[in-house]
């Protein structure tokens, strides 16, 4: 019986478990021995212009080894923005005339000892001459005040522009309705924030430890930071605590901990604050959407725009990118006949924008699962009903989307009916009829969404996405697997090693998989985009196939025999000729005289698109907007599951930050572009009693673009899950005449949108 | 300044700064690096250990305070290389992803079970009010300190219609 398909106990747990996993700040290693510890001065303003920077304080101080300003970082040149954006929009490495928002690092201080380097930043005098705030989308988009103004003006790109826009979109429309609505900013804060350790070898080599999604990348980043050739960079991933997309490439301050230790010629390691990670580390999401959805009384959709302002923050990064993905899936999982998708990206004196779990797909989702909720609401009509009526059809060949997405499977009507029936959705509705019909204060709601998302993304069609893998099998049975995937909690030591054993019969406890080091992994696409297992997976897969392929032959000239005579036993991993199972031979033998080790690139045809829905159960107090989530049920559809253990947990962390999302979480900065969320006492991030344990359904449409039919799971929940929430809380209070409120659904937000609409009603 | 105290059973005696935090005394001085630093407002519990067997966070406690007391880090929780009964159902119900919360949560659950060896879901949930995991949607955490308390069947969620198919590798 395959391995494939059930719940192997992960192999990495019991080191986590008793000694706790190897972080960067737990590295301890010979060529870190003797470091200093480099820290971060950060601009507690939002916006000033720099009148000057005095350290001397801070260089007189106890155990202050050296500080540095930007008129010290001559060798390194400025950061300058994507091709997609303004390149007047460049900045220096640290602050140099100007800081931009509250965390903008503007110098370095470097000790011997990490609590006197606490003590000597609060030393250095920086004189800020203030400048206004810009933290208002409208404001920023106005230009009256410019963060660049080189640039003379802060919108750094745009997809599409009003021009564009038909405006016969909605001609044959019975209702039109229209609603501008916030998709929050949010903080990815995984549990370990960032850090970097870095020594340079007598050859002038660097070495880094850097909590990453892929070294590989990591290592591009960080040597075009600093100005050096590749080849001269090496990354090494310990083990990582979360990322969350927030961990891809090298950060401005990594490459400073480098640069630190190349300039005083020891090592330097930096572990950054809780502080420092919820206003430096880039946040996520931040769209303003213009959402206008029409159709006929009969529930048909015939037309819907979405128009977006994406926040990108005060450096331009992956975040101004943003609204790429949002447009791109602009339709989810609907047929609608006419539909068009615009975006602009402004800069804001705030935190820089980046990727978040889901990274413009979320926003996709919870734009189009609005405004189909908008429309049943003004029709009248259930929005399942609404739902179902327009959801795409099943298909099996791939689907062209007008917005040029190439879905490969679908079956969306199965994922809606299917959670509508675990859920009991006409039991729920007749509840919600009973307490509205009784008055409850306790209002019980009922909210859907299903969704459609791309994962596994290459470089555009003419780069399919790729990734290598390495497996070698050793003469004492055990197996190596290096792969260019980076596990950061996903469990690929578990679940590479479950597909390399289903072909090679070796356990999974006897084999051991590395990733993360670039001078033994040159090459790999990380771990992000939900592409692990659908590109690593399936070239470990591969690699293990055509090891076996190498091991026929050797196996056929030690037993005199033709190679197609043998058949290869899984389940005694050996080698034997056909008919006479005594003449066999073991796979680790064949490793004896010679290296048994394959390295292939799996290449996939392009995308896949995971598909699903959720339904979120809550109860809102009516009297103090408090919103309790009840249920969380969903179907979340990425084709195969290798291991069920793995892929629920991944959808249960999802589901709670996507939940999170819609009723708790969110970044907060005051009109002066104060951040007031720059601590886990103030950012409000979600704990154990803010959700329910969450009932998940099977389905498993495969695909068809990869041997195992697997899709992305790791950002399903964060799809569907906020949606969900947020109509459920809406949905709750719809019989007062609510209809759309802004994300978290807080108390106060609650209770002030149902005052609103009993003094309409 | 001197301080006395053991650290999983061993007795210790180590000169510290008076305002060394318990959490960098076990990291740095003691080379225990299981208890992490998430945040730095006692919010988060990644520093989770037991003193004289109650859970406390390490961040939060003054290395001097803790003189004369009994420290247990998750280090010091598995017996004779037997995962402890907490480690083991979390291992067994995937109650951890990227394990950087992991030896606070274990000894927070420790330390909850202690107090209260059958809890309710809701029990546990508000046991666990004060340490964040960002991974696991808190889902397994919950059913992993409901096994090991004995009270699985009583969790509530779980798979709608699977069957729970325990494969040893």
């Amino acid at each position: 019986m395959s391995i494939l398909g059930t719940r192997v106990l992960r192999t990495e747990d019991p080191r986590f478990l008793t000694s706790g996993g190897v972080y960067t700040e737990d590295v301890v290693d010979e060529r870190l021995a003797g470091a200093c510890h480099v820290f971060f001065v950060r601009s507690p303003v939002a916006h000033a212009r720099i009148g000057g920077i005095d350290v001397s304080a801070a260089l007189s101080a106890p155990g202050v080894v050296a500080a540095f300003t930007a008129a010290d970082l001559g060798d390194l040149a400025p950061i300058t923005p994507g091709p997609m954006f303004n390149k007047q929009m460049a900045r220096p490495i640290l602050a140099a005339d100007k800081v931009r928002f509250v965390g903008d690092p503007v110098a370095i201080v470097v000790t011997e000892q990490p609590y006197q380097g606490e003590d000597a930043v609060e030393l250095v005098d920086v004189d800020y001459d203030p400048l206004p705030a810009v933290v208002d989308l409208a404001a920023a988009a106005s230009d009256e005040v410019l963060l660049y103004e080189e640039a003379g003006t802060n919108v750094t790109g745009t997809f599409g522009d009003s021009s564009q826009l038909d405006e016969h979109l909605f001609d044959d429309c019975e209702v039109v309705t229209t609603r501008t609505i916030l998709n929050q900013r949010v903080a990815p804060a995984p549990m370990e924030t960032r850090g970097a350790a870095a020594a340079w070898d007598s050859s002038g080599r660097l070495t880094a430890w850097i909590p990453n999604q892929g070294a590989q990348g990591t290592k591009s980043s960080l040597a075009r930071l600093l100005g050096v050739p590749a080849e001269q960079v090496r990354v090494i991933t310990p083990d990582v605590g979360g990322a969350f997309g927030a961990k891809f490439g090298a950060d401005p301050e990594h490459a400073l901990v480098a640069w630190v230790a190349r300039r005083l010629g020891r090592p330097a390691r930096w572990t950054e604050t809780r502080y420092e990670n919820l206003i430096a580390m880039t946040h996520g999401r931040a769209q303003q959407q213009t959402v206008t959805i029409g159709g006929r009384r009969d529930g048909t959709v015939l037309a819907y725009r979405l128009e977006i302002v994406q926040d990108a923050g005060a450096h331009v990064r992956i975040g101004a990118m943003l609204p790429f993905l949002t447009i791109l899936m602009a339709p989810g999982p609907y047929q609608i006949p006419r539909a068009e998708a615009i975006a602009k990206s402004v800069v804001t004196t705030t935190t820089p924008m980046g990727a978040y779990r889901g990274a413009g797909r979320p926003e996709a989702t919870a734009a189009i699962e609005r405004a189909m909720d908008l429309f049943a609401a003004e029709i009248g009509m259930d929005p399942a009903q609404v739902r179902r009526r327009n959801l795409l059809p099943k298909f099996t060949e791939p689907h062209r989307t007008k917005f040029g997405a190439l879905y490969d499977t679908g079956d969306y009507a199965a994922a809606l009916d299917k959670v509508l029936a675990v859920a009991g959705y006409d039991e729920l509705r007749r509840e919600q009829a009973e307490r509205r019909a009784r008055g409850d204060t306790v209002a019980l709601g009922i909210g859907l969404a299903s969704y459609v998302e791309i994962t596994g993304m290459g470089d555009g069609e003419e780069s399919p996405p790729q990734e290598n893998a390495t497996v070698e099998v050793h003469p004492d049975g055990t197996a190596t697997i290096l792969t260019g995937t980076s596990p950061h909690g996903q469990g690929h030591a578990t679940a590479w090693a479950m597909l390399a054993s289903d072909e090679l019969g070796i356990p999974v406890d006897k084999i051991t998989l590395k990733w993360g080091d670039t001078d033994l992994i040159p090459e790999g696409g990380g771990t992000g985009g939900s592409r692990s297992l659908q590109h690593g997976g399936a070239a470990v897969q591969q690699a293990s196939q055509e090891l076996i392929e190498i091991a026929r032959e050797r196996a056929a000239s030690e037993l005199e025999a033709n190679a197609a005579d043998l058949r290869f036993d899984v389940g005694r991993s050996a080698f034997e000729v056909a008919g006479d199972p005594d003449a066999s031979v073991p796979l680790a033998h064949l490793a004896e005289a010679e290296r048994l080790v394959v390295r292939t690139v799996f290449t996939a045809p392009g995308a896949t698109f995971p598909f699903g829905s959720h339904v979120a159960v809550v109860e809102v107090d009516t009297e103090t907007g408090k919103v309790v989530l009840r249920r969380m049920v969903t179907v979340d559809d990425a084709g195969f599951v290798l291991n069920p253990l793995l892929a629920e947990g991944q959808r249960h962390g999802g589901i709670a930050q996507g939940a999170a999302q819609a009723f708790v979480e969110e970044v907060v900065y005051d009109g002066d572009g104060n951040p007031l969320t720059a601590s886990f006492a103030d950012y409000p991030f979600l704990s154990a009693t803010e959700v329910p344990s969450f009932e998940l359904a099977d389905m498993q449409t495969l695909t068809t673009y990869n041997p195992l039919g697997v899709k992305g799971i790791g950002e399903a929940g964060s799809i569907g899950a906020t949606p969900a929430v947020q109509n459920a809380v809406i949905d709750a209070l719809a019989h007062f005449g609510v209809r759309h409120i802004d994300m978290p659904a807080s108390p106060q937000r609650v209770w002030q949108a149902l005052r609103a609409a009993k003094e309409n009603a | 300044m001197q301080v006395e105290l053991f650290v999983n059973g061993q007795q210790r005696s180590d000169d510290v700064e008076p305002r060394l935090l318990l959490v960098h005394y076990l990291r740095e001085v003691c080379g225990l690096r299981a208890a992490n630093v998430g945040c730095d407002t006692t919010s988060c519990g990644a520093c989770t250990v037991l003193l004289n067997g109650t859970s406390v966070k390490s961040c939060t406690v003054l290395t001097v305070q803790a003189a004369g007391q009994q420290v247990t880090t998750a280090e010091g929780l598995a017996a004779d290389g037997e995962l402890h009964p907490v480690q083991a159902a979390f291992r067994q119900e995937h109650g951890l992803q990227c394990g950087f919360c992991t030896p606070g949560m274990v000894m927070a659950a420790v330390g909850l079970l202690s107090e209260n060896p059958h809890p309710t879901e809701a029990e546990v949930r508000e046991g666990l009010e004060g340490n964040f995991c960002r991974c696991t949607g808190y889902h397994n955490i919950v059913r992993a300190v409901l096994a090991a308390a004995g009270t699985a069947g009583a969790a509530a969620g779980g798979t709608a219609d699977g069957e729970r198919a325990e494969v040893g590798a």
